[in-house]
């Protein structure tokens, strides 16, 4: 009995509000995302550990288009907003002006590995010293569930409804992978959002990738598996496990390469 | 002022630096690639940053990071990779970044594109077309200051004559009346200080901004804006014996030079040709061309190609015959040079139309 509330009497305390837990550098006010959604988890690991790093007055952060663009009023940081697909090219022209500033790109799988593949493998083989960051849930999930170049085999979407088949679509695109051995490439990794554990990892790769930009090695790149379960046709709590089961099967996570490591590390 | 005989591609990179271009990105293709090598050479000599970019789209991405952040910046092709470009001199627009977009065309039938674009929404570029390379240099310059005048892409638009006539040229930098600071650009400082800036064609401001632009309302504003800066600008032309001409012919760029050349020759010979020369092609000098042709009895528009600029001269509402005496310039170098654009064929043509005119009748049309 203790437990319960006792409602005959007022509240102790004010009730909360969502933007009473809204962290640093994330402006208050509804994202509008769907509930169960992977992105606000990534963008605030990426906003906290530009924080974390002593980084924020000097950050630029340049924003794709998809769902996660809601992000990019949203945030207390300076924002570039770019085309689809060409985030990586923006980038690279105001890191170069302003090389004292911390560039870094947002972008997702279809704006990164469809639209503008070409721009990612590019800047990276340049070495361009940005940090290039991709949500990869899978899906265009702000058209509400297509196929992308890095759905992976089997997976339901709005235009490959029986599961990806590699005979009529083709195989996805392992980007981490793709990315790390060219040469300009200084950090590589993946990471995801479906549970804390991968979380907290994942704030870690994105302060190795920062603090690699911010040291001047090269091009960072980190992948961040995220939950679309509206993309995915699933109820919210199914999400992190499908995206553990499947995503993760294909898309694994881990640090792919880190040249600011010593090889036997 | 110190004259150095330049060819114009050198002409063009030195002008552009002169007037504080500090980024320049570009893909090859001539006659473009002639001005990307000047930048490559001369923008490190000042400090500045030429990016051999691997795609036209790339290059424009680049130049629009570079211009974001507080730089004058430049990119260009020519109509093929222009065409390349077109979403994002679209979204320049509505995203209010400056930066001038060097259209170093092949031939005249790139018009309607750099004049009406190929992008989406309501935008507009001013789009200026010199003759020669004294006005190259000058035009280029006003370029960059209108550019950030009216935080708006302007189009540059050169031929293959320009970029490689030579000319006696001063190149020092030319002096404009003070700008705004940008005070929008992008550096990280305003990070975390609770106002931190944005530069987005979507979204104009942030979301806890005192005002707050909805999207609808941002986009009427952008068209308000095209508007403004269209009637901000004074349009730009060239006139020259159109007082007392039976026959005006119409050229912009290159061909116009010879238009002058051959329009002046006739007068000599006691013809009776004006020649006009829209030196800016958005906006497009509508009412100097309406009192250049009031009292010609018909205005031929000479340009290379099929037939573009003819609709801006009939869109000025002139109450005479206009009929097309140009045509498509090609031979094997496809760069939109001979064997059309001579003298004596520029003038066989005129001869020929006002001869027909004369044939028609047309001079009974009421004054």
């Amino acid at each position: 009995m203790s437990n319960l509330v006792d409602t005959a009497a007022p509240p102790s305390r004010p009730a909360k509000l969502v933007d009473d837990f809204a962290p640093p550098l994330i402006l208050p006010g509804a994202h509008k995302l769907c509930a169960g959604c992977g992105e606000p988890a990534a963008i605030r690991s990426v906003v906290e550990m530009v924080d974390e790093l002593g980084l924020t007055s000097r950050s630029v952060g340049v924003f794709g288009i998809g769902c996660y663009t809601s992000f990019s009023p949203g945030m207390d940081v300076e924002v570039l907003q770019a085309l689809h697909g060409r985030a990586p090219s923006l980038a690279t022209g105001l890191k170069r002006v302003q090389p004292q500033s911390i560039v870094f790109t947002i972008q997702g799988d279809g704006d990164m590995v469809n639209e503008g593949l070409q721009e990612v493998i590019h800047t990276a083989a340049r070495g361009e010293n940005v940090t290039c960051i991709m949500l990869n849930n899978g899906v265009f999930g702000e058209t509400g569930g297509h196929m992308t170049a890095t759905t992976v085999i089997g997976q339901r979407t709005k235009n490959s409804l029986e599961g990806r088949d590699p005979k009529k679509h083709g195989y996805p695109i392992r980007m981490a992978e793709m990315l790390a051995p060219l040469d300009g490439v200084a950090y590589v990794a993946r990471g995801a959002t479906n549970n804390a554990g991968n979380i907290f990892q994942l704030r870690k790769m994105l302060r190795s990738a920062f603090q690699v930009q911010a040291d001047g090695l090269g091009f960072s790149f980190v992948e961040i598996l995220t939950m679309c379960p509206t993309g995915w046709f699933l109820q919210t709590g199914e999400a992190p496990d499908y995206l553990q089961d499947k995503l993760q099967g294909f898309h694994k996570v881990g640090i792919i390469k880190d040249l600011a490591k010593a090889p036997d590390e | 002022m110190s004259l150095e005989l330049l060819e114009g591609s050198e002409a063009i990179a030195r002008a552009m630096i002169a007037a504080g271009c500090r980024f320049f990105a570009g893909y090859p293709m001539t006659p473009f690639t002639e001005v990307l090598e000047g930048m490559a050479e001369h923008l490190p000599e000042v400090g500045g940053v030429c990016v051999n970019a691997e795609s036209e789209l790339e290059a424009i991405g680049m130049a629009w990071g570079a211009a974001a952040g507080g730089t004058r910046a430049a990119t260009g092709s020519v109509g093929q990779g222009l065409s390349l470009m077109q979403e994002s001199i679209a979204e320049l627009c509505f995203a209010r970044v400056p930066m001038v977009v060097l259209n170093m065309a092949r031939g005249q039938g790139d018009y309607f594109q750099a004049t009406r674009g190929g992008g989406h929404g309501d935008y507009r570029t001013i789009v200026l077309a010199p003759a020669d390379l004294p006005e190259a240099v000058e035009l280029v310059q006003l370029a960059f200051d209108l550019a950030d005048r009216f935080r708006n892409p302007v189009m540059f638009m050169g031929d293959y004559y320009l970029a490689h006539v030579v000319e006696a040229v001063d190149t020092g930098p030319r002096v404009f009346p003070p700008l705004p600071a940008k005070d929008w650009a992008l550096d990280g400082s305003t990070s975390g200080t609770g106002k931190a800036r944005i530069v987005s064609p979507i979204m104009p401001t942030k979301r806890d901004a005192p005002v707050f632009v909805e999207y609808g309302a941002y986009l009427e504003a952008i068209g308000e804006r095209m508007d403004a800066m269209t009637s901000a600008v004074e349009p730009l032309f060239e006139e020259g014996g159109c007082d007392d001409a039976d026959y005006v012919v119409v050229a912009y760029g290159t061909p116009a030079r010879i238009v002058r050349y051959v329009a002046e020759k006739m007068r000599r010979e006691g013809v009776r040709v004006g020649f006009f020369r829209p030196i800016s092609l958005y906006p497009f000098p509508v009412e100097a061309l309406v009192a250049a042709t009031r009292s010609v009895k018909c205005v031929g528009v000479y340009e290379l190609n099929a037939g573009q600029m003819i609709d801006d001269v009939r869109l000025t509402g002139i109450d005479r015959t206009v009929e097309f005496i140009g045509g498509i310039s090609f031979d094997d170098s496809g760069f939109g040079i001979a064997p059309e654009l001579t003298p004596a064929r520029v003038e066989a043509r005129i001869r020929r139309a006002m001869e027909d005119m004369a044939g028609q009748g047309v001079q009974e049309v009421a004054a």
